[in-house]
């Protein structure tokens, strides 16, 4: 709740808003109480006083009546219509609207097509006809006003109903017994119920605007009673002569509606979950570098050099160190996998390499990124911008989020092209067709006019390879590629991979957590714990003879096929957060080996020109 | 005893028709399909994605209505109008553990539900059960009062099977449960999965992409193809001797440490669409085996072997 306030009250606009209108409602509260004259008593003697006036301090209204009076038991009415009209119409529509998205289907489009039929009406014009039918009065007034604003909600809430039934937390509590009405109740209220919360908090003043409305046109409250809209109403035949009359009320309404307006404003910011990550903040373009130590110096090493890089995510008071000093390089030609479990630094590794990782809360602290000897973390926005895609170009492991779901993917190709070369888009379209046979995508003059949504995703991620090889880049980071693909797809796509670097002498880091994929394209492979790199060197070595106890204990937890059914082998115990490290090994609390020196002091990768170890108790000794 | 007995079960799902109109055609998501699973045995079901697999295991769970066919537990038929009377014998732990708990509840309401409504325990009786399963998972009781964004994907998981073993069901329908899973856990996973089913007594149907997970856990092995059984047989004997060319490709994709790269088939295939089905052996398009007859007539399951069964015209020799 106190962060809550905080972040409301960050928005200064929504702060002064609810100022306002605390102040409004605190003033409707005690009205009852306060010194004031009767609203209803007319004295045609003092008619249209000015304000500032001896004992009415806003004037008169055209019956003598006092504006102040008035004004406030007026403001008194409308709020509490206002208000009971948002609780009905939110209660009634999000009722509606939870049923309809739950149980979908028939009973869906049956209830949302009334509820269109509502909507296809002008909201005004629908009131009228309601307090015409029903005959004027201000609970009329509240029922036309509640039953305009159901649709609204009804829309809402079942959008956001159709994605949580979906959800497989629903189907649980159906196979837990529960009936219909115990799910709407218990398991898709709560989770809906900060939906309700926003949409009422941007809906009252609307409700209070169109009471009014009712009012100002007599529909609403009837004389003597006076609510802001009869109020307005009642000036109106005098706006030209003593505008204080009309001037009085239509303050009270701009204040009310004002302040509701930006407090809602606010409130949704601060409730929803998108906002509140910092969706809002819109990530840099470039990740932030600040780095505290010294650059190290180039040295000769591959194609792509990183070296020494630390990416720390800042999240509040907590650093999370992500990569940790790691060193890692990749020549024409060769394929350099880096493996690791979630969480490990792997991904932000690659993202590192082009600036990628979104600051904040991500920023690069320290080492080098050399391509061809040139440090990227040190160039700027623009010489990295031409780098991105045609010099080392990413494929990520969802081709459906990867790919612009509205645009068809040869017109993706095309601007991927044509970003970095001026060319004719004749040509264009000539070298996005080459590339998707180069990706061995039947029938490319055709596919190029498909949508990402018309492929299956074995092709999206062959456009998304077509995509990355769009520039003749040196070097393809590829994060994952084949994870979310079925197996038969995965080894097309990975032969695929293996034929390209050969054609085209290209260098590949690829990133997996799959020790076959690894052995199958890969030349040397980087494992990763923890944010640091624990072993590097050639695969075969590695798989024949692992030193490092977590890479021999992850070997043996993935089953192979052809071993039968068996126990298999478990690592016990979790990976470490990333933000909250113990000295030493990482590995040491889950470690059969660890001894106390494994937790005291940094261990060094040690080893040989190509095989290295960060272990003192390494299972083979590499000399 | 057998736990489990599906006879010509199928699901067609409509295509279009709206308010009023009437739908014209259907993607026939499983086709009719018959097998038994014994108790105490794991039947592991292979197959990629748009195979059926998980439409299959949502018709025996009750949470999709079959269009044919009939499904039995322990001899008796299910009645397919009353979720809880599926609940008790059969359970469902889903592929991704975290949003398969409910976020705004804490993991204590959410093992409480199944005891309460399928049992009707009072809250005594609902503690002590908890303790006894939250045991044989390896869960610490202090996480009863936390909420499930608080837990890792592994630890998620063992809730939601621990939610599974609290209905006390005779089967237990695993739905890629350690494909969300890191390989260090899912090792662990899989071996409390094995444990909970000597303890408890368990009929597993183990559905999996992953053919080494599922060769690991299984008994029996069943293949998907296209809504339709293509091979069932023991598993060591499945993999070791496959007799339909499918079971023979999934084997050969799957990427194996020592093995040097090479794609196992046409670099430019893709399954079939469901909304214009293929007449005949729906593989025959990426078969390589296939001739003019797999495409007119689609082949039945037939005994191959000792155990074993597949469906094809031309099966590979044992």
């Amino acid at each position: 709740m106190t962060t809550f306030l905080k972040l409301l009250f960050r928005n200064r606009l929504a702060a002064v808003g609810a100022v306002v209108l605390a102040a409004i409602l605190l003033l409707a509260l005690i009205t009852p109480i306060l010194p004031l004259a009767d609203p209803d008593v007319t004295a045609t003697a003092d008619r249209f006083q000015r304000p500032f006036s001896t004992g009415h301090l806003l004037g008169t209204d055209h019956l003598g009546r006092d504006l102040l009076s008035r004004l406030l038991w007026g403001t008194r009415l409308s709020l509490a219509v206002g208000i009971v009209a948002a609780l009905v119409a939110a209660t009634i529509g999000s009722g509606i609207g939870i049923v309809a998205g739950y149980f979908g289907g028939r009973t869906d489009n049956i209830i949302m097509r009334g509820v269109d039929m509502l909507m296809a009406f002008p909201y005004i014009l629908l009131a009228l006809a309601i307090v015409a039918a029903l005959g004027p009065g201000l609970m009329n007034a509240l029922i036309a006003v509640a039953a305009v604003n159901i649709p609204f909600f009804a829309r809402n809430i079942r959008g956001v109903t159709v994605g949580l039934a979906g959800r497989e937390f629903i189907d649980a509590a159906r196979l837990a017994g529960m009936g219909h009405t115990r799910i709407i109740l218990t398991e898709l209220l709560p989770n809906v119920l900060s939906t309700i919360v926003i949409a009422m908090s941007t809906t009252v003043g609307w409700m209070i605007l169109e009471t009014a409305g009712l009012s100002f046109l007599g529909l609403g409250s009837q004389p003597p009673q006076a609510d802001l809209g009869s109020m307005l109403g009642e000036a109106r035949s005098a706006l030209i002569t003593n505008p204080h009359t009309s001037v009085v009320p239509g303050i009270m309404i701009f204040l009310i509606v004002m302040s509701i307006n930006l407090l809602g404003d606010g409130v949704r910011d601060a409730l929803d979950p998108r906002l509140r990550s910092g969706a809002l903040t819109r990530p840099r373009a470039v990740t932030l570098v600040d780095r505290r130590g010294n650059v190290p110096h180039a040295d000769q090493k591959g194609l792509l050099n990183i070296q020494q890089l630390e990416t720390q995510f800042h999240v509040g008071p907590r650093v999370y160190r992500a990569v940790n000093k790691v060193s890692l390089h990749v020549n024409p030609g060769e394929a350099l996998g880096v493996i690791g479990e979630s969480g490990s630094g792997k991904s932000v590794t690659a993202l590192s390499v082009m600036g990628l990782v979104a600051s904040p809360p991500g920023v690069i602290t320290g080492g080098a990124v050399r391509y061809e000897g040139e440090d990227l973390l040190a160039a700027s926005y623009d010489s990295l911008r031409r780098k991105r895609g045609n010099n080392v170009a990413y494929i990520f492991q969802d081709p459906l989020s990867t790919l612009h779901p509205l645009y068809r993917v040869g017109d993706q190709l095309i601007e991927a092209i044509q970003a970095h070369h001026k060319v004719p888009d004749a040509e264009a379209k000539a070298r996005a067709i080459e590339l998707l046979k180069a990706v061995r995508i039947p029938n490319p003059e055709s596919r190029i006019r498909n949508f990402p949504h018309e492929m299956s995703g074995g092709m999206r991620q062959r456009v998304g390879i077509a995509m990355a090889l769009a520039n003749d880049p040196d070097v393809i980071i590829a994060d994952e590629p084949t994870t979310a693909l079925d197996v038969t797809v995965q080894a097309q796509i990975l032969s695929l991979l293996d034929d390209l670097r050969r054609e085209r002498g290209l260098a590949i880091i690829f990133i997996t957590h799959d020790f076959g994929v690894v052995a199958q394209l890969c030349d040397r492979v980087a494992v990763m714990y923890a944010g640091r790199i624990v072993e590097e060197g050639p695969t075969a070595t590695i798989l024949e003879h692992p030193a490092h106890p977590y890479t021999k204990r992850l070997m043996a937890c993935v089953p192979e096929l052809g071993g039968g059914k068996r126990e298999l082998a478990a690592i016990p115990g979790l990976p470490p957060v990333v933000s909250d490290l113990p000295p030493g090994c990482a590995f040491a609390p889950r470690c059969t080996k660890a001894t106390e020196a494994c937790q005291q002091g940094e261990i060094d990768l040690a080893g040989t020109a190509t095989h290295t170890v960060r272990c003192i108790h390494p299972e083979e000794e590499l000399a | 005893m057998t736990a489990l007995k599906v006879r010509d079960l199928s699901k067609t799902f409509p295509i279009g028709g709206g308010l009023l109109g009437r739908a014209r055609a259907g993607v026939r998501a499983v086709r009719p399909m018959s097998f038994e699973v014994q108790t105490g045995e794991t039947l592991g079901i292979v197959g990629e994605s748009g195979c059926g697999k998980s439409t299959l295991a949502r018709m025996l769970v009750g949470l999709l209505e079959p269009t044919t066919g009939r499904i039995e537990i322990e001899d008796r038929p299910l009645d397919n109008a009353d979720p809880a009377a599926f609940g008790k014998l059969i359970q469902y732990v889903f592929q991704d553990p975290v949003s398969s708990l409910n976020p705004r509840k804490t993991i204590k309401q959410i093992m409480e539900a199944p005891l309460k409504r399928l049992y009707g325990l009072d809250a005594e009786e609902r503690m002590g059960r908890i303790r006894e399963i939250f045991a044989s998972v390896n869960l610490r009781e202090e996480f009863l009062d936390r909420y499930p964004h608080e837990f890792s994907g592994g630890q998620a998981q063992r809730i939601g099977i621990a939610r599974a073993l609290a209905a006390a069901p005779r089967i237990i329908i695993l739905d890629e449960p350690v494909s969300a899973l890191d390989v260090s856990v899912q090792a662990q996973v899989l071996n409390l999965l094995a444990g909970l089913r000597e303890e408890f007594n368990l009929t597993y149907l183990f559905i999996s992409h992953d053919l080494a997970v599922v060769e690991a856990v299984s008994d029996r092995i069943m293949v998907l193809y296209f809504g339709s059984v293509v091979e069932i047989g023991p598993a060591e004997e499945v993999f070791k001797t496959p007799r339909h060319p499918y079971t023979k490709l999934l084997a050969d994709s799957a990427p194996v440490v020592g093995r040097a790269l090479s794609a196992p088939e046409q670099k430019d295939s893709e399954l079939p669409d469901p909304l214009n089905p293929p007449t005949g052996c729906a593989f025959a398009g990426r078969c390589p085996r296939a001739t003019e007859r797999c495409l007119t007539a689609e082949p039945e399951l037939k005994p191959l072997g000792e155990h074993q069964l597949a469906a094809c015209h031309h099966p590979l020799e044992g």
